[in-house]
């Protein structure tokens, strides 16, 4: 299986390719067109600020290429929000693919949250085997809302989405790569999708 | 629900895990590796390594450091100890460290705290404040706590969150090592003052002390060292007994 982590200059990148190697799998950094269209499973990451991230998207070209891939493609954190239609951030339009315009967590809670939340109302095979209320890793100041496109929801403040999916489109606001054994199953999960 | 992290400190020196009792005397408690991953097995939420050597050594053997933790261990951890430029968190960040924090370099020269969060994110971004009670003042402490100034806790605490940090590492110096509890008044205080997460260290010595701090102190998240690293608590028993007291942990 060929596994491909977009590398576009915004993200913790080696901790999904460490998360992979302890599943038995390689995955291969990469900003190539061609390789990223030819593979099996594609990991969109990111972290940071999102005007900027985007801007790196579009710099590169990947702005076009992703949202036209056909295989599973999983977008984690910044790369979930920067998948959605815009995102309040920086004010920027993202790749359009999730029908959600992401926001800031209002000031009634801390911003940013950081640390371990559980998700409920699972659906689609991501989530197979994976018991409801379930701890995850998340740090985010920004949020999508509960959308059609919903396949997890937590709560922080609102109700909000803790992934996303459409066709062969995943996204997790949480970091599947440091939520432990929890974690590890949602790649594996997200791995074994055809 | 957002739940109360519990966060082993791995204090780290030559490669080696150390802990100090008040910032001196140093005990060698095993190797950060195997120690970090039997810590994410336990039940640890969160990891934090302090280089108390950063300034003696080459940056180099804590970059390898981290590659190696990185490779094993599933749950995120915070690097901190000497870090004092945008070139040092680059690498720290691209051997897969989750968060650095950053103590005295700060404090001599803020605006890193806004380089850094411009070029990395609020959320990578920890600023640990060291700070002894002096006649009634809380005072910010360099240099792992062996340098006084004239700065306010809570005046610095504020300032950081608005340069864009994602989170207070605070340690009292005052508790530290006393494993008399943590200093929950300044810890409440605090916490109510910024909007960004507060992590409590320095003085846990019981599960009351954790209990205490999360409601008494308003803290999002609690250090400590030798009590795990010298198995005087176990997490699993800890967050058993703190969800008992209706505190959300992850079990």
């Amino acid at each position: 299986m060929k596994i491909v982590i977009i590398d576009y200059g915004a993200g913790n990148i080696q901790s999904i390719k460490f998360a992979i190697q302890r599943l038995g799998f390689k995955a291969h950094l990469t900003n190539d067109v061609q390789e990223i269209q030819n593979a099996d499973k594609v990991i969109f990451p990111g972290v940071g600020e999102a005007s900027s991230a985007m801007k790196k998207l579009t710099g590169s070209g990947l702005d076009k290429v992703i949202p036209h891939l056909k295989q599973p493609v999983l977008g984690i954190c910044l790369g979930m929000q920067l998948m959605c239609h815009s995102s309040e951030e920086g004010n920027t339009k993202g790749l359009g693919i999730f029908d959600l315009d992401v926001v800031r967590f209002p000031l009634s809670v801390k911003v940013p949250q950081i640390g371990w939340n559980q998700i409920s109302d699972l659906k689609s095979d991501l989530f197979r085997n994976i018991p409801e209320t379930s701890h995850i890793y998340l740090v985010h100041s920004f949020y999508a809302p509960i959308g059609k496109e919903t396949i997890a929801t937590s709560e922080y403040a609102l109700p909000y989405s803790a992934a996303l999916g459409k066709d062969n489109f995943y996204g997790t606001q949480f970091h599947p790569e440091k939520s432990s054994a929890v974690g590890a199953h949602i790649l594996q999960n997200f791995l074994d999708l055809r | 629900m957002l739940t109360k992290r519990i966060i082993p400190c791995l204090d780290i020196k030559n490669g080696r895990t150390v802990k100090g009792v008040n910032f001196v005397d140093l005990r060698d408690a095993g190797d950060p590796v195997e120690l970090a991953q039997i810590y994410a097995d336990k039940g640890a939420d969160e990891l934090v390594f302090l280089d108390i050597s950063a300034t003696e050594e080459k940056r180099k053997t804590l970059a390898d450091l981290v590659y190696h933790v990185a490779e094993k261990v599933n749950i995120p951890f915070t690097v901190g100890g000497g870090i004092s430029s945008v070139a040092d968190v680059d690498m720290l960040l691209q051997n897969g460290a989750d968060k650095v924090s950053i103590n005295s370099s700060a404090v001599k020269r803020p605006e890193l705290i806004n380089e850094l969060v411009a070029k990395f994110g609020s959320q990578c971004i920890v600023v640990a404040i060291d700070a002894k009670l002096i006649d009634g003042y809380w005072k910010v402490h360099l240099v792992g706590g062996k340098v006084p100034t004239d700065i306010d806790l809570f005046k610095w605490a504020k300032e950081v969150e608005e340069r864009g940090a994602g989170e207070i590492l605070f340690t009292s110096m005052n508790h530290d090592g006393t494993k008399g509890g943590f200093a929950n008044k300044a810890l409440a205080k605090l916490s109510t003052l910024v909007n960004i997460p507060v992590i409590a260290s320095g003085g846990a010595g019981a599960i009351s002390h954790f209990t205490d701090t999360f409601t008494d102190g308003k803290a999002d998240a609690a250090l400590a060292a030798s009590i795990f690293h010298f198995k005087e608590i176990e997490i699993k028993d800890l967050k058993q007994q703190l969800q008992k007291e209706g505190i959300p942990v992850r079990l």
